[in-house]
């Protein structure tokens, strides 16, 4: 997650700013990333990471590392997308006006910064969302292995298949409590500094 | 009004007409192994003619394909764990249990054998060969019948590898248990037919034992017996017994139980069940 905010908002802050040669291609890349199966991801990273893959001899199929790969791939164009769609909302005007009421670079990028902000965090519990609640990749990559690779979206999908449906349920549960919490955190972090100012 | 009247009566009558030919639906659980060996297309349109029904198959693991048929989800089950086939007659669930058929179980792992299990004396010293290599076991960990019979394997060993860094339990199905295995390079157990028909994609593995066909295979304990139960309607409502019944019948029928044993043969050049229903 950290990584796909590292690279997918800079990314999407760029991609809503600069203009060059082949933008186009790659912001249809990005929001076709953002509708992409992530078990199609998954089958990817995979195929990467397979024994027989170019990455093979990292030996990762089937760690954490794997799940990670394949989150950050998941994540990334939907930080990217979204990123990009916020802080191409801010009039571009806004910075020539706050330069020329006296506000040096540093000072206009920050308030830039607050402008885009509640679009950047949406962004991130999007990415956020596809991430905790994805499965197939999880499964593909990760391989559920008990103790190691078993995640909370994997453990409800084998549950399930034993005949453990109130074990499943629970899971579901606590799965719905952990992506709740993790929103509330964020979405106070962005009504506190709003409030101050 | 006497024409309206004549237009319901036509109708209604060709409704009538129309109801033997909409098939009735049977709902079947079974296990992975059967419909992924390719069994059940193999033989079910036979029996989908002759009733004029359809079979809904869903396959899943033993566990759940017998918590489906106490749910209600399933008019009969076709499953493989004698010890929670036996509970599930014991609870009520099924009218009466018939064997079908067996197939059996083989030990599959990386082709340079690093625990040295091929010259075990029985499926449970390679395990045990296996635990003391400390070499990489991958566990279907999914309460299927091939798990409950390897987990009576560990048992027979006195072994407990549950919480062991080389034990993986995955809970997922044969297909995914295989190519994790391949993958990296561990050991697992396998029914026979899921391994053949697989064998093609997993360059990494062998048969290490069980041997190359079931009349060969050197243990006893690795054979795997299937059996039907239909789902007792006085225990569970709204399953359709009398189809149920039926393919019960249908299934340990000489023609049928001949088509079982003659599937796999064309491809494998061996049966991957052996029929094994009781002739009245």
């Amino acid at each position: 997650m950290v990584v796909s905010a590292a690279l997918g908002i800079p990314l999407g802050a760029l991609l809503a700013r600069a203009r060059f040669f082949g933008r186009g291609l790659v912001v249809a890349l990005v929001y076709t990333g953002m509708g992409f199966p992530p078990v199609v991801v998954g089958l990817a990273v995979y195929l990467l990471l397979s024994r027989s893959g170019p990455l093979g001899s990292l030996e990762w199929l089937f760690t954490p590392a794997a799940m990670v790969v394949a989150q950050v791939v998941i994540a990334f164009p939907v930080v990217a997308g979204l990123t990009m769609v916020a802080v191409e909302a801010v009039d571009p005007e806004l910075s020539l006006q706050l330069r020329s009421l006296g506000a040096t670079e540093a000072q206009a990028g920050r308030l830039l910064l607050r402008e885009v902000q509640p679009g950047v965090l949406a962004a991130l519990l999007a990415g956020f969302g596809a991430i905790i609640s994805e499965v197939g990749a999880a499964m593909l990559v990760g391989g559920n292995i008990d103790g190691q690779t078993r995640v909370l979206s994997t453990a409800i999908v084998l549950e399930t298949r034993r005949g453990h449906f109130g074990l499943a349920l629970a899971l579901g549960g606590a799965l719905l409590t952990l992506a709740f919490v993790v929103n509330a955190l964020l979405l106070r972090f962005q009504v506190a500094p709003r409030r101050l100012g | 009004m006497r024409r309206a009247l004549s237009l319901v009566v036509l109708s209604l009558s060709l409704l009538a007409a129309c109801a033997p030919a909409t098939p009735a639906v049977l709902r079947l659980a079974t296990t992975t192994s059967t419909d992924d060996s390719g069994l059940l297309d193999a033989i079910l349109p036979a029996f989908e003619s002759k009733d004029n029904a359809r079979v809904d198959v869903v396959a899943v693991g033993t566990g759940q394909a017998l918590e489906l048929g106490r749910q209600g989800d399933a008019d009969v089950v076709l499953v493989h764990s004698r010890a929670a086939e036996d509970q599930f007659m014991a609870d009520g669930y099924g009218t009466v249990r018939y064997d079908v058929m067996y197939n059996d179980f083989v030990i599959v792992g990386p082709q340079e054998d690093p625990a040295g299990i091929a010259s075990a004396a029985s499926a449970a010293r390679a395990f045990t060969r296996i635990a003391e290599a400390r070499a990489t076991f991958i566990s279907r960990g999914d309460d299927s019948g091939t798990n409950a019979k390897e987990l009576s394997l560990w048992k027979a060993a006195g072994l407990e590898p549950g919480d062991q860094a080389w034990y993986r339990s995955i809970g997922q199905g044969m297909g995914e248990t295989l190519e994790m295995a391949n993958e990296s390079l561990g050991y697992t157990l396998s029914d026979r037919g899921t391994y053949l028909s697989m064998s093609d994609s997993l360059s990494g593995l062998a048969i290490l034992f069980g041997g190359s066909s079931i009349a060969e295979n050197p243990d006893a304990a690795l054979l795997n017996p299937y059996g039907v139960i239909p789902v007792n309607p006085e225990k569970v409502a709204g399953v359709n017994n009398a189809l149920a019944n039926s393919f019960a019948a249908w299934l340990t029928s000489p023609e049928t139980q001949a088509a079982i044993g003659a599937f796999g043969v064309d491809t494998y050049g061996q049966p991957l069940f052996y029929p094994d229903a009781a002739q009245p």
